[in-house]
Order: C-alpha cells, then structure tokens, then sequence
C-alpha cells in the first residue's frame, strides 16, 4: 500500500499548520476529487489533512450585501440555501446541474473550486501529459478531445477544461476568494484565482502550498437582476459540461441595463465573457443581438481535432440562456 | 381447499422476483464477496502498447514492496493448456491465447504481469512499481487501417437468387453505407474471480460468469483435469451482457496461481480493463445495397459487413443474421468478414449481431422507403416475409404484421406529417421513425432437478445461471405450475456447475431451454411421489398410481387428499425426486422473435439538443412467463437501444490503442433524465411448436432496431441521415469549425 500521514484539523489554524508549505500535502474535503485521484495514483500525497473538522461551514450574509460561504459548506448544501436560490439563482441551478446527488452531498465548496482537470489523459496515469508531467507533452491535441477539452485560453501545452458548474456561476456572480496561509489571510479575487495554462499547464490557481480556501464571498446581487445557468451535454444528468453559460441581467422594460455572462465546458478556467456584456448593456434585448454578442466570446477560440463544434455550441448557450431570461 | 380454476395462473402472472429480498438485503454474494481464509489478491500489470513484444520485466522492486507475495508474468508462469474452444463440446471461450503464453502483445490493456500480495492495496501499490519494457510495433488501429493494411478473412453468408442482376436492372436503388463503433457492456459488478485448489487437487471458483458448464469445461481443458474436479459457482452476476458468456484471461490467471501458491486468490478486473480485456462489441461497417421494383417491392438485398476482431482470435458478428429472413426478396447475398487489428477480442454484447446488423438494415429500409416513395410502415407490411425464405421453411409463429400495427395504433403514426421537419412544438422538430424488431428463438439442450421434499417444499436447480434477468423467479414459476406448490415454498438454485448441467445465459435461449426441463423433472418427481403414494406404506396403497391427480401441492384420490408432506410422512421418505433432459429446438419450423419501435425524437436546433422522447415497442415473442420480468427486459433493452443511438461508443487513442473514454463518466450510457415514455405491447402469442410453454424467450429483440429507429426519426427531424452510430449533437450541426493544424 502507498502510506501516507493522516491528520485531523480542528480549526483552519491547525490545518495550515499541519499542512507547512509541503508540496506532497493535500487537504482533505469530500474527497471526491482527491481520493479518485489518489486510487488512479495520479495524485500521490504524503500527508492527507482532514479539514472536514473545520469550522466552516456556515453560510452568512455580510453588512455589504455579500454572501460569505464557508469552504466546508457542501454543494447540496449551498445549491439548496434559500438566500443563494433567492438572488443567487445562477448559482443553485449551476450547482444542481453537476455531477450527482451522492456527489455534490460530498463535495465542498472549496474543493469544488479546486477540482482537477477531467482530461482523460491526465487521468491515465501514463499519457504525455504537461499537467502531471511538466515537459512531457500534451496528448488531447492530437487525441481525443470531443469532450472535456477547450476551445478558449488553450495553449500548445495543455487544452483540458476547467471542468466546474459552481465556479462558472461564480465567475459570473463576482466573488472574492478567502485565503489562510502560513503567513496569514489574504483575499483573491475570483477571475485571478484559476490560472490560464499557458506554459505552466502544472500551475493551475493562484494558492501558494499550504493555503487553505476559508471562504468565498460572492458579490452583493445585481439589484433587480435576473439569473439563469444552461449546461449542455450530450445525457441529460451525470455529465460534465459540452458548453454551458450562467447569465445574469437586468432589465428596464426591453433593455438591458446589466450583464454578466460567463462560460463552462469550452474554456481552460471558468471564462467570464466581458466583450458579451459590453455587447449587451444598454441595448434592447433582441435574439440578434444575442447571436452577435455571443459571437464575440469566440473571436479567438481554436478548435481542435474534435472540439471545434464547441465554437457554435458555447454561442447556443449563451443566446439561449439570454432568450429565456430577457423574455421572463 | 382453494379452487383452482379461479386462480389466477402462475405461468404469465407478474411473481415478484424471489431473489430480490436477498439482494436488497445484502445477502446475496457476488464473486468478489467470497473471501475465504487465507485468501491473497492479485493485481495486473497492464500493456501500455497495442503491439509488439515485452522485452523485459523488472520486478525487484516491486517484490520488495509490503505484503507481496508473488509476480507472475511469460517468463514465470504456469505451462498450461489451450481449450479447443468448441462450441459444440462447449468449452469455448472467446480470447483463446492463454495468459501469460509469451511475450507478444495484442492490445493495449492485455495482462502483461500480475502481482498477488495479501491485500488488494498492497497488490496494486506493487502492481504499479513493475517495470515493462517493450519492443512496440506499429499497430493496427481500426477498422478502415485494418483493411488497408491485412485485408478482411471471409465469416460466412448466405446467398440466394442474383442479388446483383436484379439489382443492376431495379427501377429504384440505394447503396448506402453504415458504420457502428465499438461499445462496451459495462456492467456494474466488475469482472471478479475467487480461486482455491483443496489438497486433493480439486479447483473451486466463483467468478462473475453467465455459463458455469461452459466455464468447468474450459478451465477442465486449460489444466487438463477431469470437469468432476472443477466446480464454478456463480449464483448472482451483476449482469454481463455477454460480457461474462465465456471466461476471460483473468479467469484461468486467478486459478493457475492459486494452484502455484497453495492458496486462494481473488482477482478483480479494474473498470479501466473491462475495456481491454473482457470483450467489447466490435466497430462494424456495412454496406448496404437494396432495390425495388416500380410497385415498392424488394427485389435485391445486399448486406455486406465488416467487423473488427483481434490477431488472436476471429470473432465475426453476424450482422445480417436477420437480414436473410426478415424481408420478402428473392434475390438476395449476406457476407460477413472480419478484420484484425490491435484490440482485445470482441464478444457477443446483447443482440449480438442484430443489435448493429438491424440499425443498417432497418435505417436502409427506411431509406428505400423513402427513394421508393412509400410509407415506411406500408413499406415493410409490404415487404415483410410470410416464410423463412433464407431456410426455406415455415416460421413456427409470427406476428410481425400485428405487431407493426398495434404499434404504429398506439403511437399515433397516422398523424405523422411525412415531410421532413414539419411537425413542431415550441422549439423543438419533432421526429417520427419506426423500425422492426428481430431475433432468433433458441433452444439448447437442458438438464434440471427438482425435489419434492417432506417439509412440504420444493427444491429445483439447474446449472443455468441468474443474471439479473429474473431466471430463478420463472424457475419457481414453473414448478409451482407443475406441483402447485405456492412460489414462496420453492427453494431454487442456479449458478453452480456441479448442479445437472444448463445452458448459458445468453442468446435470449435460458427460458426457453430451462423451463421445459424443470417441469419435465417436477412432472417425473411426481411420478415418483405417486409411487411412493400408492406402495405398500403408502397413503393411498389401495390406488394406483394412474388415477391420482395433484392440485395445490396436495395429491387426491376418491375425493381424499393428502398433502405431499402427508405422503412422503407416511412413506417414510425424504423427498420425491426427478430429473430430466430436454433436447435443443429441432428444425421444423424457423423460430425467431419479431417485433416493431416506433419512436419520437424531438431536436431542438437551437441548442443542438436531441433527445428520444416516447417509445411505443410492441414485441412478439411467444408466450410471457413473467409479466413484470419480461416488461423489465423489453424497457431495459430500449433504453441500452437509446444509448447505442445516441451516445455510446469506446472511443480509443489511435496511437496507441487505449480506450480513453473508459469509466463510468465519461462511457456514456443514459441515464433516468434520458429515459423515454416507454410503452411495451407484449403480444404473448404461445408458440408451442417450440416448446411447451410456448416461449422464445425475451433478453435481446428489445434493443434490436431500436437504433435505427431513432435514425430515421431523426432524419424525418433534421433531414440528415447519420449513418455512423452514435448520433451526438455535433453530427446534427450545420457548419461546425474544424481544426486549424491536423
Ligand atoms: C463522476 C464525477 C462527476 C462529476 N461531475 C461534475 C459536474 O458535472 N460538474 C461539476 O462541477 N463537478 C463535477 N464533479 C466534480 C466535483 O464537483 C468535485 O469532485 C468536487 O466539487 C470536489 O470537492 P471535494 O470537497 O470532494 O474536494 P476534495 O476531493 O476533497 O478536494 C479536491 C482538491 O481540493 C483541495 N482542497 C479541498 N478543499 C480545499 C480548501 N478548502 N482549500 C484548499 N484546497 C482544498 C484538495 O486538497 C484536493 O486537491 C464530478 C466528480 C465526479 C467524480
Ligand atoms: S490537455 Fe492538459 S491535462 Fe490533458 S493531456 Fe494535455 S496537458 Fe494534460
């Protein structure tokens, strides 16, 4: 068997501690994440810091209007809170459309945030692969890469999605990300957080070894806004994303007043979408409209040996998502 | 006493499966759920390339590691034998390379070395320290690499008239063809093993097996001992879908080094390997050429196929097995070939030949239809076959025509608008698209035993094996109809070779093959209880045995009765016992399976959402035995039918052979959002010129045509005929980019 130290952690102060700034350490949530890796031997830590003992899984409502979301606090648990289903709809319905029930009773907030890539690839434990293996290469772009695979922020070293629902509607929201490290707290903001893979496919977030994620606070909602997530697949349920877009506006009678529009399935980290929402603001809200709009998201896409139906897919999802939300 | 001719009959009723409680409750033991002492666990060291040599194995450290007690690879491996792998004898197996033989490699995923240590942790975690060194070779990827570069072995065919001339001066002609691609079963209980030799040199093993007999006789070739020193047990499979027929490397690797090391060893084939070596149902392509005449009747037919199969073994998937018969045509040619390339054998996966052989046909018939200018349920009442004319004789019974109609009835064909993309509801094109159904009834040779015992039960086995499919529940039934002894006193056991010797579960042939020999030994043990009845102790000594009757597991005579408990009481006996042999179908008539889907896809173009919407499937296959049962396998195999249309496929790497889509996320299968309004018409039909019961037996016609189906109700949506199975969203979009670089 591969050993490896186990600790409990009580409270985040013992975890970091716990954890040092030890590169083979892993913090543990729901696991679901961490221990499939650990079985396929993709991910191989030394010392596994339990923090499912933390305090914090709490939900709370700031003075500001923010909400501030525990790291521990499942994805059940969140999809389900009535303040998050109340001005948060994006973000229920974005939780609500990943992986399955047995999951998302596991799965954390933080460790949602952190999941890893599902480039089947990465997954085999023996592919070239730049994210397991700096320097090795990266086997989707000449292989099979219909599914998980991006069309946005891809470099030659590495083409794998950002595989979250949550993090989409996150992105989309405005968030801030609430660190603990060993040398104390500091705040990320939420478009900072994941990393573009450039020639660093192996870095992926923004967290030094040994942070924790304590919280991540989400934007006060738009006053008057409107929110929706749309995730297409090829089943209905139990799938990652193809393309999925979460969507909020606000409208004065025909005209869209605010926009914030962000995408799954086709980019390398969850894709926020400004040039669409400087498209959209102040203009009446119109199915053509949309098409251009969304057009403009994937100015630079690439597509690749299989993805390249990604491209019309992901504007699908926006203009759809727009349609339905405007007509409301 | 309860009469019983008011009683609801026993064959046909919808009896609860009687396994159920045990496997809710957990107490119903799987291969893997066998631990006996001693036990250790092996763990395989996997093939990273599809072709070449193993040049050198470095397992020092590996050996060094906690816990290990043993790596076993070519060079350090037990001289066994091959099996004949003769059907006829029935010790077939599919894969007949033995592990282990030598150092050449197949496929990608082919056991290269296994490593046995006393936990399954600690043999993976070593299992992952070997060291393999190869020699590759360019391989052979797929299908379109395989004929360019082996060309294709001839798999057999059937021809009758000049399919070619009648096709060369037809007034309408299609010439289409069809690809599917490798699928793979996927069951959910993992392939699993559990071996032990006692001191006397007796194997036992439990292994995730739809064939217990066939099995025995295998592994009795493989070490060449006699079959009355094997015993196979597998008394619940988490299903197979042919993927557990015939045993596997793993299988024959489990038992070789338990023998070695004088102790039991389990091995549990990763779901990453259930890719590789365990079967899969091949990549097919097939040409189909068809013609009519000026009134829209066939006059030449020609289903050319081409399967996949490994260097190792030739597999050939019959895919125009019901194309021969289906079909009115005089003038007609079936040919089957294979291919090889650098993949694992392939195997029987439900319908196995007619699951991708009736997506061409039927997609072509459609086609035909619609060049020829006819309705495509007109098209086929037109054209379906009153005889069998591939054999020249009568069906024993066949309902194609009614069941085409009820169908179509009950589905509401009549208001589909025939032009393509006319029938809207919001966003979403609604599609219409129907296709027959087919599959060959068979019928084996069969040997069961049943007790009558002295506590008032009853007791039936049979080497057959329950795989999920409800086959102990209609065991009961079938006794209870005999005896009248109530389901719930009937103790019924399968799944063990030691018991007479039953078929394979498979080929849709276990009902039709086990029950008349049930009831032929629950008939011949009441014969003996009658003897027992009427000798000198017995109850009723003044009778003989000719003017008993038997009704409620209670035997009468003269207005008397007694119990079969009371009777065996008196005649100081401990049960009644009967056996019988009942032979495989005889071949007066063609007996086959018919039946018709008529779906309704809805796409939604302006999110490429394509999803099956209702199903109407009315099936034809002789008598019901099991109301709730039969249903189950006709709605499961529709919705496995909606998987094969619309997202499965193992998807490999083709440099180097390796599934990459290979677990449960990311081998997509449907799942309960994608599932249909399912509406089944079980015709129930008794066709008693095959049996008794009048059962041909329900496991496989339900996913037949059902492809094809959605195929042409997607064409009648979109316009756009796919011929290469699956039908995901990106082939149904109009202008998709393509790469930049290759
Ligand atoms: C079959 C399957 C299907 C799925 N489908 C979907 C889907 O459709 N959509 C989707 O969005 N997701 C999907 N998921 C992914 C799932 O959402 C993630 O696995 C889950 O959110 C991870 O959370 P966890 O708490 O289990 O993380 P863990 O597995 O415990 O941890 C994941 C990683 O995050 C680190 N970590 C955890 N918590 C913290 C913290 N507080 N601070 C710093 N690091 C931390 C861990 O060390 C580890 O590296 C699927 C997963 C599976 C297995
Ligand atoms: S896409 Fe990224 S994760 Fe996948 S093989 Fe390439 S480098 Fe690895």
């Amino acid at each position: 068997m591969r050993h490896f130290d186990y600790a409990r952690a009580e409270s985040p102060q013992q975890a970091v501690a716990a954890h040092g700034s030890d590169r083979d350490a892993a913090f543990l949530a729901g696991g679901t994440t961490l221990l499939d890796l650990v079985k396929l031997d993709v991910m191989q830590p030394q010392k596994v810091i339990d923090i499912n003992g933390v305090d914090l899984d709490t939900i709370e409502r700031l003075d500001d209007g923010r909400l501030r979301i525990g790291a521990m606090v499942t994805n059940t648990a969140l999809a389900r809170d009535e303040r998050v289903v109340e001005d948060y709809a994006v973000l229920s319905q974005a939780l609500l459309a990943g992986a399955s029930t047995q999951l998302r009773n596991k799965a954390t907030t933080g460790g949602n945030i952190m999941q890893r890539v599902r480039c089947p690839y990465f997954r085999d434990g023996v592919s070239a692969c730049n994210k397991r293996e700096p320097g090795s290469g990266c086997a989707a772009i000449e292989g099979v890469n219909r599914t998980v695979h991006a069309v946005l922020g891809t470099s030659d070293n590495c083409i794998a999605t950002h595989p979250s629902d949550m993090c989409v509607a996150m992105a989309a929201i405005g968030a801030t990300v609430e660190v603990q490290g060993p040398e104390g707290t500091r705040e990320i903001d939420f478009g900072d957080f994941h990393l573009l893979p450039g020639d660093t496919p192996a870095r992926e977030h923004a967290l030094e070894p040994g942070e924790l994620i304590t919280h991540v606070v989400l934007d006060a909602p738009i006053d008057g806004g409107r929110s929706a997530y749309l995730k297409l697949r090829d089943r209905q349920s139990y799938q990652f994303a193809l393309a999925s877009s979460a969507v909020i506006v606000r409208m004065d009678g025909n005209t869209i007043t605010d926009a914030r529009v962000a995408m799954g399935g086709v980019g390398t980290k969850p894709w926020r979408a400004p040039e669409v929402e400087a498209a959209l603001k102040g203009k009446t809200a119109s199915e053509a409209l949309f098409t251009d709009a969304a057009k403009l998201a994937f100015e630079n896409a690439t597509a690749y040996s299989q993805n390249g139906y990604k491209i019309p897919l992901g504007q699908q999802a926006i203009v759809r998502n727009l349609t339905d939300l405007t007509a409301a | 006493m309860s009469d019983t001719d008011t009683k609801e009959p026993i064959i046909g009723a919808g009896v609860p499966r009687i396994d159920g409680p045990d496997k809710l409750a957990g107490r119903a033991n799987y291969a893997a759920d066998n631990l006996p002492p001693n036990m250790a666990y092996g763990y395989g060291v996997f093939s990273t390339i599809a072709k070449g040599k193993v040049t050198r194995i470095k397992v020092d450290e590996a050996k060094r590691m906690p816990g290990v007690i043993d790596i076993f690879h070519h060079g350090h491996f037990p001289s066994l034998y091959r099996t004949p792998s003769s059907f006829v004898q029935g010790n077939k197996v599919e894969e007949t390379r033995l592990p282990f033989e030598d150092e050449r490699v197949y496929y990608e995923g082919q056991f290269v070395a296994l490593v046995v240590a006393d936990s399954f942790e600690n043999a993976r975690a070593a299992a992952r320290h070997v060291e393999v060194e190869y020699a590759p070779e360019s391989a052979v990827a797929n299908l379109a690499q395989g004929l360019e570069d082996n060309g294709t072995q001839a798999g057999g065919g059937h021809a009758r008239g000049d399919a070619a001339s009648a096709f060369d001066s037809a007034d309408t002609t299609i010439d289409v063809t069809y690809h599917t691609p490798v699928e793979t079963h996927n069951p959910m209980e993992m392939h699993a093993s559990v071996a032990y030799w006692d001191a006397q040199g007796n194997l036992t093993i439990y292994d995730a097996s739809q064939g217990v007999v066939v099995e025995r006789n295998a592994l009795s070739k493989i070490f060449a001992i006699a079959p009355e020193r094997i015993t196979v047990h597998a008394p619940y499979i988490g299903s197979g879908f042919g993927s557990k027929l015939w045993t596997w490397p793993h299988a024959i690797a489990t038992a070789a080094v338990s023998r070695e090391l004088g102790r039991p060893v389990q091995l549990v084939v990763p779901r990453q390997q259930m890719f590789t070596t365990t079967g899969h149902r091949p990549e097919t392509r097939q040409r189909m050429r068809l013609a009519t005449d000026g009134n829209g009747k066939l006059v030449s037919l020609r289903h050319e196929a081409i399967n996949t199969t490994s260097f190792t073994d030739q597999y050939v998937e019959t895919c125009g097995s019901v194309t021969k018969s289906l079909y009115s045509c005089p003038d007609l040619t079936v040919s089957h070939a294979t291919t090889q390339v650098n993949r694992g054998t392939p195997t029987s996966m439900r319908a196995p030949g007619a699951a991708p052989g009736l997506f061409a046909l039927e997609s072509a018939i459609d086609e035909m239809a619609l060049a020829a200018g006819v309705d495509p349920v007109q098209f086929r009442l037109d054209n379906y076959a009153e005889r069998d004319e591939s054999q020249d004789l009568d069906f024993s019974s066949n309902h194609i025509v009614e069941a085409t109609k009820q169908a179509a009835e009950r589905f509401g064909w009549h208001e589909r608008n025939p032009q393509i993309g006319s029938m809207r509801e919001g966003r979403e094109i609604v599609g219409y698209g129907m296709a027959a159904c087919n599959w060959e009834a068979l019928k084996r040779p069969c040997d069961a035993r049943v007790s009558l015992r002295a506590d008032g039960t009853a007791f039936a086995s049979c080497a057959t094996q329950d795989i999920g499919t409800g086959t102990y529940t209609i065991v009961a039934q079938a006794v209870s109809d005999v005896t009248g002894i109530p389901v719930d006193r009937i103790t019924v056991k399968l799944g063990d070779s030691s018991y007479p010797d039953g078929p394979i579960s498979g080929g849709s042939w276990a009902t039709a093959t086990t029950l008349p020999a049930i009831a032929g030994a629950a008939r011949n043990a009441l014969d003996e209880l009658k003897r027992y009845a009427t000798g000198s102790n017995g109850i009723f000594a003044e009778a003989s045995a000719d003017d008993l009757s038997v009704a409620d597991g209670a035997l009468r005579y003269d207005g008397k009765q007694a119990s079969f408990a009371e009777v065996l009481d008196a005649a100081r006996y401990g049960s009644a016992d009967g056996e019988a042999h009942t032979e495989a179908a005889d071949s007066k008539y063609s007996y086959r399976s018919f039946g018709a889907h008529f779906v309704e896809v809805r796409w939604d173009p302006g999110i490429s959402h394509l999803r099956v919407s209702r199903v109407v499937s009315a099936i034809d296959v002789g008598k019901v035995i099991n109301e709730t049962t039969a249903r189950n396998q006709v709605e499961g195999a529709v919705v496995m039918g909606v998987g094969m249309g619309l997202f499965e496929a193992t998807e490999y790497d083709e440099r180097n052979g390796r599934p990459v889509n290979n677990d449960y996320a990311e081998y997509v299968v449907p799942v309960h959002a994608d599932q249909p309004e399912i509406d089944v018409i079980l015709l129930d039909y008794p066709d008693l010129a095959f049996n008794e019961y009048g059962a041909r037996g329900i496991g496989e016609i339900g996913i037949t045509g059902l492809a094809a189906a959605i195929g042409n109700a997607v064409h009648h949506a979109t316009g756009k005929r796919i011929r290469e199975l699956p039908i995901t969203l990106d082939k149904l979009m109009d202008d998709v980019p393509q790469a930049q670089s290759a």
